[in-house]
């Protein structure tokens, strides 16, 4: 079966949207799929729910900057004052399209791997604690690397 | 008249194929669905990864913009 990355680096709302879609179209038909989230990915994968006390100035701020969680994303553009992401969250629930959130459920239901890269979580002050089940492992970029030199298809977002 | 019916109308695409793996995957091998649906792509979207993971689509039809397409789980 052929292989698929994505590299998450993004936490805007439609490429979100986008990654989970690609994941799971892909991982539906059996393909072997993996996604990294780094950077701003990481306020995906965070849980709400599981919130750690930062003390630091800087792990302080990016704690607020990173989404918290799947359901707090914002769309990249026309996002006057959020009215944007309402619109598009509106949109799609017209259409009956999942919310992030179920995406991401959906995209581990049909065997979708999820991994986050340890520099970032260093950086920003990261807990592996504060994500959500679906991450399988904290890992290195290295690893990453064996995963995507024999994928058939590697994507950066 | 298959085992199970599906209504994918009103769902667009990947909502139909995406919808009907997951219900596939909570059936028994040999038994049939019917997914009804109306969103163009999905049609040909949902028969060509059916061959690809080796379901079987024993018939597909379509009238008046809604297709039907009955498939047996084989694996």
């Amino acid at each position: 079966m052929p292989k698929l990355t994505l590299v998450v680096f993004s936490g805007d709302f439609d490429r979100a949207f986008v990654a989970f879609t690609i994941a799971s179209r892909a991982a539906a038909e059996g393909w072997d799929v993996l996604m990294l989230f780094t950077f701003w990915g990481l306020g995906i994968v965070r849980d709400p729910n599981r919130t750690v006390p930062k003390t630091a100035e800087a792990e302080k701020a990016f704690d607020s900057a990173l989404a918290r969680g799947a359901d707090d994303l914002r769309i990249s553009q026309t996002s006057m004052a959020d009215l944007g992401t309402t619109m598009m969250k509106e949109q799609m629930s017209a259409k009956k399209m999942l919310p992030i959130r179920e995406m991401m459920k959906e995209a581990k239901e049909f065997g979708v791997k999820f991994l986050v890269c340890n520099i970032p979580m260093e950086l920003m002050g990261v807990r592996r604690e504060e994500f959500v089940d679906e991450v399988d492992e904290v890992c290195s970029v290295g690893r990453y690397l064996e995963e995507a030199k024999d994928a058939d298809v590697n994507l950066f977002i | 008249m298959a085992d199970e019916t599906l209504d994918c109308k009103g769902l667009i695409c990947p909502r139909p194929l995406f919808e009907t793996l997951k219900r596939l995957k909570r059936m028994e091998t040999g038994k049939t669905i019917e997914v009804v649906g109306d969103y163009p792509f999905s049609k040909s979207e949902i028969t060509e990864a059916m061959e690809k993971l080796g379901h079987e689509v024993v018939s597909v039809s379509e009238e008046g913009g809604t297709w039907q397409i009955v498939i047996r789980k084989r694996r």
